[in-house]
């Protein structure tokens, strides 16, 4: 079980919660259940043909995926993942 | 050559001069040295302020906008006395009142690609507190072109970012974010409000860092990216590594000048809260008021978020938070008239789009949205 935490701007798509606890083998897997338990998110993170949006950034621990294996980047227990949004405000 | 310091010079920063990091010289580099402030808004207020008061010798502003009251809350260089005048002319009275030892440039006018090479070019260190996509990529690629180094912030209710883009040392924006979010996916702070005291704690990591690269002291945000959340008061750093196949900061980059950026986010370089569906799809408030006066049968949708409602409402009109209307189509029915309005109309011009592609024809998207209508038509109702 990996933890992955969810950007304010995601949060009304998980009924306001921040961290959530998602099981899974690689980064897919754990996305794949996680907008299984929140359909609503599923367009915030991956297009019409189920990949990534481009300006969505997933991190495990410091890393960015795209400098690990991508979404087949294995998952250990107790690891976390950071989903990080494009934001333009100032 | 450094410049020197008057006495007054050295009594007015002696708590700099105190500090072995800083010292004479790092003070003499500082009035040596040039800053760009893109942006006098949220994030440029602290910066501008602390970049001021701690003797930066030459600091440019540009930003084209007025000082509007609503601006207040967050954008502290500026005042009540100052709603309706230029904001670069607001900020550099402050900062000159702050420390007149200081030079301030101001630029009165949009950062393009028509004048941003320009504009930067007589510059050490760019600080991007923009509050739009465009311009953010606009930055990026100047400092990428002129190699400079472009210090980031950015902010959304709660949440902050902060790095610096030194495409010489380490990644760049666009290594980061290649592609910008499709229009309308993530809401700007016009549209969802940003608390105000979170500029203040990203735009004075921003002032920090550009300080720390004119004296060269410490260890700058490159390839690094700070995450902070007001809310759970977490800051998390994550590793950012260039990347290889990046667009504008790779060996052999696809592009080498300035791009219509504009065009390329599908969405225009400012924030102001003023959506328009496109005349053939916009209705005025007075144009709605009339057709109500008239008895016409309309469908009134108001696409706002709950708490909302509290601020102003639409007598008649029936909630459906724009996040919800794709699941709750099933409520409309398209041979009947409706009309769609939320705080200014940018949200209700993307709700039109949501309802022109499920098939609806008979919609029309109230242009200023209920800060029109109280403008127009119901003058007892706030504007926010």
């Amino acid at each position: 079980m990996a933890t992955i935490r969810i950007p304010t701007p995601l949060r009304p798509y998980t009924n306001g919660q921040s961290d959530l606890t998602v099981s899974g083998e690689t980064v897919g897997q754990v996305l794949d259940s996680l907008v299984q338990q929140y359909p609503a998110l599923r367009p915030h993170i991956f297009n019409e043909n189920g990949e990534l949006r481009p300006f969505v950034n997933l991190f495990i621990g410091e890393e960015n995926i795209n400098d690990l294996q991508g979404t087949t980047t294995p998952v250990k227990d107790g690891d976390r993942i950071l989903l990080i949004p494009s934001i333009a405000g100032g | 050559m450094l410049p020197t310091l008057s006495h007054e010079e050295i009594l007015r920063y002696s708590r700099h001069l105190l500090i072995p990091e800083v010292g004479l010289e790092g003070q003499r580099k500082l009035k040596a040295a040039s800053i760009l402030v893109i942006g006098t808004g949220g994030l440029g207020s602290p910066v501008s302020l602390y970049l001021a008061a701690a003797g930066v010798g030459h600091i440019g502003l540009v930003d084209y906008d007025v000082v509007d009251s609503s601006n207040l809350q967050r954008q502290v260089i500026h005042g009540t006395a100052s709603v309706g005048e230029l904001k670069v002319e607001s900020a550099r009275r402050r900062m000159l009142d702050l420390n007149p030892g200081i030079e301030v440039e101001v630029y009165n006018e949009p950062f393009t690609s028509e004048n941003a090479m320009r504009i930067a070019a007589d510059y050490d260190v760019i600080i991007d507190g923009t509050d739009n996509f465009p311009t953010r990529y606009l930055s990026n690629d100047v400092c990428v072109l002129l190699g400079k180094p472009n210090v980031y912030g950015s902010i959304f209710r709660f949440e902050g970012q902060a790095s610096v883009f030194d495409a010489r040392r380490g990644p760049c924006y666009r290594c980061l974010f290649p592609e910008p979010p499709p229009p309308g996916m993530v809401p700007s702070c016009a549209e969802g409000g940003v608390l105000g005291v979170l500029p203040g704690t990203i735009g004075t990591i921003q002032a920090t860092e550009a300080l720390k690269l004119v004296l060269g002291i410490g260890e700058p945000l490159i390839g690094r990216l700070l995450l902070y959340n007001a809310l759970d008061m977490s800051f998390d750093f994550v590793t950012l590594r260039k990347n290889p196949k990046c667009k504008i900061c790779s060996p052999n980059p696809e592009i080498t000048e300035l791009i219509d950026y504009e065009a390329f986010c599908g969405v225009p370089g400012h924030d102001h809260d003023e959506g328009s569906a496109g005349k053939e799809w916009d209705i005025s408030a007075t144009e709605l008021a009339q057709k109500l006066k008239n008895g016409e049968r309309l469908r009134l949708i108001d696409v706002r978020e709950p708490h909302e409602l509290e601020i102003s409402q639409i007598p008649g009109a029936q909630l459906i938070p724009l996040g919800q209307l794709a699941a709750r189509l099933s409520e409309l029915d398209s041979a009947e008239e409706i009309v769609l309005f939320c705080k200014a109309g940018t949200r209700s011009a993307r709700a039109l789009e949501v309802l022109l592609s499920a098939g609806f024809r008979k919609v029309k998207n109230l242009k200023g949205g209920i800060n029109a209508w109280a403008r127009e038509v119901d003058p007892s109702l706030p504007i926010y």
